[in-house]
């Protein structure tokens, strides 16, 4: 077991790629499609009324939200950082809104203000990982309970209403016929990150930091900035999100979106997106929404309790990313 | 190195005199030794989560499941003793135990055998204990009139003036120091973490060393959990829900570092009792309840930025322990 051997076999490089369908096949996205479907099926077999186009509309409610602030998050875990604060940014940027909307302010200054919150919190947590240099995973897990405990100061055990009426459309109107706002939002912001991501300068060097953040400092990849505008972006789309959100609900609380962190962290490690950084897409991020949202719908049809759901998606968590470790110790048991 | 570490402490202990020296010019009463003892007492639970957790993070990992496997212990042991009256306190403390160490082993084994990372792991038992709660429990509450006498008065029982609780506490508190300073796990805990490639060559194993780190904070929090469900004297579902970042904000004020292998018990006990004075200072300097959630998170960001400080060193990269996987892989 000297280290030489060690370190050839990991870095083999195979003799042949395969051919491009293999490969495609092999993917964890298409594995992923693949349960997506499955629990598809399985959800039209368990309840009468889950193939109707109204209930699937309503279904994706479920997901649109948390998915939005995935794809920015989805980025920053490839630059290998991380952002817990992402829901206490909704409830802060929830009740800034709720504020603005007591005194009287109309939807477009409320969706402003909402969007701007979650800019200003997204550069606190960039400026505190980039400029100070902290780890993301403590310092996040600080400004969370900073910016969901100023909403509790503000709020306490209080509740804010009383919304413009066309506040409503953002999370509650639709677009043509089932397609909700929220829903074109969230496929207009997957199309958009996608590019970002696979087809520009910028999305490359998020790739190169998460691989080696070394190389990329000599490779005169700005490291600090790129990281600082990811932070931004996870706070902007949480600010988005935040203005969904109210909207659909009506109203703010303290405890809005509360544990949603937890959730956009799996959908983005469901969408093999890897959590050591440097590898995933969003296409991966988008099925592992959809896979989210119809296991909690379909789970929803039947009864199920929501904390029972959890359980749910936790084993999914674990489970996706175990098999394809489990399996790969089989196959190299059984030697090759 | 030592000496930064017995700086910070000192430090700390400082800030902690500083802070209940302030409160008590607002609140006379505040630093009398019953009301400071009161303090521990409250704190017992989280110091004894804090260490667990510690251990954990000094091997460079997280346990994020510590507040979910407390409220499934808690469960499990309120509603023996609710159903069967008869079962000896004895057993149930142990089954406590026993319990949260399996649900720590659960983590341990995919940290170890499977090498999915710690963070995504407990993530997803964090959800998974707490549903298991309801599941078991089928939502209902455990009210203190179902439980016994003798499983609710436990912690209660007074000492040599102090509460049992915080005997437990502090037994536990020694049992870690000498756990960390003293053996052979606990340096092997420090080694895994400060430099996993330097460990593998030492013959350490680093994977069975996060094990045993995810059994014993499971079995802390096993404890903590029957703590918990008697000193409350009420078990339900959300017990301690969102418990688990106090525990990593104990352990970070206390000095651990979250990169691994830095940190010492002392630090989280006292990373614990700032918390623990802030939330207790907090009613009586006529400060509302709802500021604490803000006033952590100000201190932890503080703290973090302090321990970065203390510990800076060239090219650390958080989250990320390939040094080591490209030896064991």
């Amino acid at each position: 077991m000297s280290e030489i051997t060690e370190t050839r076999t990991r870095q083999a490089i195979p003799d042949r790629l395969g051919t491009p369908v293999s490969r495609l096949l092999g993917s964890w996205e298409v594995l992923l499609f693949g349960v997506a479907v499955v629990i598809f099926i399985a959800n039209s077999f368990a309840s009468p009324y889950f193939l109707n186009a109204w209930n699937l509309s309503d279904a994706t409610f479920n997901f649109t939200e948390k998915a939005m602030i995935a794809f920015a998050m989805a980025m920053l875990v490839i630059a290998g950082e991380i952002d817990l604060s992402v829901a206490a940014i909704i409830a802060l940027a929830s009740t800034a809104m709720g504020a603005a909307a007591q005194m009287g302010i109309g939807t477009p200054g409320l969706v402003a203000i909402g969007i701007g919150v979650g800019l200003v919190c997204g550069a606190i947590n960039g400026t505190l990982v980039s400029v100070l240099k902290l780890p993301s995973i403590v310092v996040t897990i600080g400004t969370m309970s900073l910016f969901r405990g100023i909403s509790y100061i503000v709020l306490g055990d209080q509740a804010y209403g009383k919304y413009p009426a066309d506040f409503a459309f953002f999370g509650q109107g639709y677009v043509f016929w089932v397609f909700s706002f929220e829903f074109v939002l969230f496929i207009v912001a997957a199309v958009i990150f996608g590019i970002v991501l696979h087809a520009t300068n910028f999305g490359r060097q998020i790739f190169v930091i998460g691989n080696n953040e070394f190389a990329a400092r000599f490779s005169g990849i700005p490291v600090e900035r790129i990281k600082f505008k990811l932070f931004l972006l996870t706070g902007l789309m949480s600010g988005i999100a935040a203005v969904c959100l109210t909207s659909r609900l009506g109203s703010t609380r303290p405890s809005i979106a509360q544990g949603w962190e937890l959730e956009i962290v799996t959908m983005v490690v469901l969408g093999g997106v890897s959590i050591l950084g440097g590898a995933g897409t969003i296409a991966g991020v988008v099925i592992a929404a959809f896979v989210m949202g119809l296991v909690t719908f379909g789970l929803g049809l039947l009864n199920v309790p929501g904390i029972v759901m959890s359980i749910f998606v936790g084993l999914l968590l674990i489970i996706t990313i175990a098999l394809p470790i489990v399996a790969r110790r089989i196959k190299h048991m059984s030697g090759k | 190195m030592k000496k930064l570490l017995k700086h910070r402490e000192l430090l700390l202990v400082g800030i902690i005199a500083i802070m209940v020296a302030g409160f008590a010019t607002r609140a006379p009463g505040f630093a009398t030794p019953g009301n400071l003892a009161n303090i521990f007492n409250d704190t017992s639970i989280l110091i004894i989560l804090a260490l667990g957790q510690m251990t954990v993070i000094l091997t460079k990992s997280i346990d994020l499941s510590v507040a979910a496997n407390l409220a499934f212990t808690g469960m499990a042991v309120a509603m023996l003793d609710a159903a069967y009256p008869g079962l000896p306190l004895a057993l149930l403390v142990v089954l406590a135990i026993g319990i949260g160490a399996a649900l720590g082993a659960i983590n341990g084994y995919l940290v170890w055998a499977l090498q999915i990372p710690p963070i995504v792991v407990t993530l997803g038992t964090l959800t998974i204990y707490r549903g298991m709660a309801f599941v078991l429990s089928g939502g209902a509450w455990v009210n203190s009139h179902q439980m016994t006498p003798g499983f609710l008065n436990f912690p209660r029982v007074s000492v040599l003036g102090m509460p049992l609780l915080s005997w437990i506490a502090i037994v536990i508190v020694l049992l870690m120091w000498g756990l960390l300073t003293r053996t052979a796990f606990g340096r092997a805990a420090y080694a895994s973490g400060g430099n996993p490639t330097a460990a593998v060559y030492a013959g350490i194993d680093i994977g069975k060393t996060r094990f045993f780190a995810f059994v014993l904070s499971g079995a802390l929090a096993g404890l903590a959990g029957y703590l918990w469900v008697s000193r409350y004297a009420v078990a339900y579902v959300d017990v301690a829900a969102g418990f688990e970042l106090d525990t990593v904000a104990a352990s970070v004020i206390g000095g651990i570092s979250i990169a691994g292998g830095i940190g010492s018990v002392g630090g989280a006990v006292l990373g614990a009792l700032f918390l623990g004075v802030i939330k207790n200072a907090l009613p009586v300097i006529g400060i509302s309840p709802f500021a604490q959630m803000a006033i952590s998170g100000i201190v932890i960001v503080l703290a973090v930025v302090f321990n970065a400080r203390a510990e800076r060193r060239a090219g650390r990269i958080i989250l990320r322990d390939r040094g080591a996987k490209e030896v064991s892989a």
